[in-house]
């Protein structure tokens, strides 16, 4: 670990990762810079209602359903990597530390999209501490999110020092503060009685298995193009670990799948609102997000293609886990938008609130969800060379370590 | 057909056969009290307006505030002239691009007689409200006083999740306040400096809008609400906020 945090030595490896590496640090770094840029021009120059496609009718959009993909991924990759290196369970734990670094960046990479979406960022840091309201959804996912990120920085230098007692407690500190937070963020819409769509236990159940789902689809993805980076094959144990991941996200497809369809066939049978939302993704304006994207990129395909990969077939693991990751992306915009589409007075039939409310995002927002992405990328681009691709120095490998760990944990449990 | 007019020879038969017209009108207006009655989207059974209004343990016989100010709505009064909303907007400096109170305009071509109606809105000022239990930081609260529900514009986060929560869209982000801007029944603008009503319902020619202390049986929201004969009902009750905005015909 210490070789590994040489800075000096860190720095070399990053300097030697190759034109294509740095291409796409590069690239990652301009959109990081440029979407900071945009989000500030938002917020303090141009204003938020000139630069960003919200509305009255719908105030929380893409910048919102970015945060939320980031959080539920982030949620997913802890819980996902406790499996391994809390619970004990072996074959989960060669991926543990690059997923708990993930875990961390992917949260990062949500504080800093949501940080350019809420109006006064500054006032939030005061008054959230100053005047705490403990009825509020949105303060507990903060509140509990900021702990967990202080859990899983501890958790992951504590992983780094192979000091799995310390890292196994703060870890199970960090999967209940998380399952907890991704659960109120959940509340946060469905919590909401006034919106028919989102209304009900739904949402805070579903976050839970969905972030299961997009945690092994981040950790498949990353795991495979981090050896591609460091130019390693995939070894015994981390390929072990691979094909148990994609069994996880099998599994949950089809629990996630069994919600989807609740989900729908409810809102087909519900009050008004929810008739309008169902037909608007069914066969209206968000029919082709949804067939294409949440149904097929998001569930079917992948499903299909890690069930006849058997978990061992890494380029179809790969190829799912990507068109799963951009699925669920379109996924989460449309669970945030479609909630609003449907005028609050539409049962009225008065003209100002006849038709569905339309989003479209603007140039700002997709700059500022690109920032987030150059985030995510240049943290994971970097973190693979400075942590030298998780390797073990000494000549002792991380799995070796980690199932001694494993004994050790069982034995004090 | 002849078992149609068999079946109304029956009938006539189970009539009593000598009711007075005052009578029956009375019963006939009770009937559609206690049946129901469909205005505003909203279809509600009046057995008692405020028993409807306010569910069994909510603020029925006890308000909580002092004065407790409520609005009630004389809606099939309302012309369109929209004077309310540019008093709204002159009182308390609305920018174009939102609004405190709206009216809106429902036609219905089939109707008989008048083919068009209007229908203000402004925040509920709930009792339940949706907006004070979801904002981080207490920056909207309801006045321990009055309970209206008040904007503290510097804890304003600009999260914007009390606009997602507010089951009547009676909230927008103010960009010179730097803060969610809604209607304080002009509790900044009148209330508070002496004045006894608000700017929309003091422009009103029709008087549409009557405001009032739903807590003083004396006051003559609180004798609207609190009648029978007319049916009297609330936007969107099915959202559960118990909202402070009534509304009436006839």
């Amino acid at each position: 670990m210490w070789e590994a945090m040489d800075i000096k030595a860190a720095y070399r490896r990053v300097l030697s990762g190759g034109p294509v590496y740095h291409a796409f640090v590069l690239l990652f770094a301009l959109l990081l810079v440029v979407g900071i840029s945009a989000g500030i021009h938002a917020l303090f120059i141009a204003g938020s209602r000139h630069a960003y496609g919200t509305t009255r009718e719908i105030p929380l959009a893409i910048l919102i359903s970015t945060y939320i993909f980031f959080a539920v991924a982030s949620t997913g990759l802890c819980i996902v990597s406790s499996i391994g290196h809390v619970f004990g369970v072996r074959d989960f734990m060669p991926i543990a530390r690059r997923a708990v670094l993930l875990s961390i960046i992917t949260i990062l990479s949500g504080f800093l999209v949501i940080g350019l979406e809420i109006e006064n960022p500054f006032r939030m840091a005061v008054y959230n501490v100053l005047s705490p309201n403990l009825t509020s959804n949105i303060w507990w996912m903060g509140t509990l999110y900021s702990i967990f990120l202080i859990l899983m920085s501890i958790e992951f230098v504590f992983l780094m020092l192979h000091r799995h007692d310390v890292s196994a407690k703060t870890g199970l500190l960090g999967v209940i503060s998380d399952v907890a937070a991704i659960s109120v963020l959940g509340g946060i819409f469905g919590m909401l009685q006034g919106r028919e769509f989102w209304y009900g236990p739904y949402l805070q159940l579903y976050l839970v298995a969905s972030a299961v789902v997009t945690g092994c689809a981040f950790i498949l993805f990353f795991v495979i193009l981090a050896h591609r980076i460091n130019r390693t094959a995939i070894d015994a144990p981390t390929g072990r670990a691979l094909e148990v991941v994609s069994k996880l996200a099998v599994l949950m497809l089809v629990v996630v799948m069994f919600f989807t369809v609740w989900k729908m066939l409810t809102a087909a049978v519900g009050g008004p609102a929810n008739r309008e939302a169902f037909s608007a993704v069914i066969s209206g304006p968000f029919a082709f997000k949804f067939w294409v994207f949440e149904i097929t990129g998001g569930l079917v395909l992948p499903f299909v293609l890690l069930l006849l990969s058997g978990g061992k077939k890494i380029r179809q693991m790969f190829v799912a886990a990507t068109v799963m990751i951009f699925s669920i992306f379109f996924t989460r915009l449309d669970m945030v938008v479609v909630g609003q589409i449907v005028p609050l007075y539409l049962e009225l039939g008065v003209k100002e609130f006849a038709g569905l409310h339309t989003y479209t995002p603007s140039l700002h927002e997709i700059l500022v969800v690109l920032g987030g992405f150059g985030f995510c990328g240049l943290a994971f681009l970097l973190g693979e060379k400075i942590f030298d691709g998780f390797q073990e120095p000494h000549g002792h490998r991380e799995d070796d370590e980690t199932a001694t760990d494993a004994v050790r944990v069982e034995e004090t449990s | 057909m002849r078992r149609d007019t068999a079946a109304g020879e029956n009938s006539k038969q189970n009539v009593p056969e000598q009711v007075p017209d005052e009578q029956r009108r009375e019963f006939l207006k009770i009937g559609l009290i206690v049946t129901g009655f469909f205005a505003g989207g909203t279809l509600i059974s009046l057995v008692s307006n405020a028993r409807q209004l306010f569910p069994p343990g909510a603020f029925r016989q006890e308000y909580p505030y002092k004065p407790h100010y409520a609005m009630i709505m004389r809606q099939d009064r309302c012309i369109g002239c929209e004077r309310c909303v540019d008093a709204c907007v002159a009182a308390n400096h609305v920018p174009d691009y939102g609004w405190r109170t709206l009216v809106m305009e429902r036609e219905a071509p089939k109707a008989v007689g008048q083919k068009r109606e209007f229908i203000p809105i402004l925040c509920n000022q709930c009792n339940n409200p949706p907006c004070v239990r979801t904002c981080p930081t207490k920056a909207t609260f309801k006045d321990k006083t009055n309970g209206i529900i008040i904007m503290n514009d510097k804890k304003c986060i600009g999260c914007k999740s009390c606009m997602i929560a507010c089951p009547y869209n009676a909230r927008y982000y103010n960009e010179e306040k730097g803060a969610i801007d809604k209607c304080d029944f002009c509790l900044e603008v009148n209330l508070s400096k002496g004045k006894k009503t608000t700017a929309c319902v003091e422009a009103c020619p029709a008087d549409v809008r009557i405001f009032g202390d739903l807590s003083d049986p004396g006051d003559s929201v609180y004798k609207m609400v609190h009648q029978l004969q007319r049916p009297v009902w609330v936007m969107r009750e099915q959202a559960g906020a118990a909202p402070n905005v009534f509304y009436t015909k006839g």
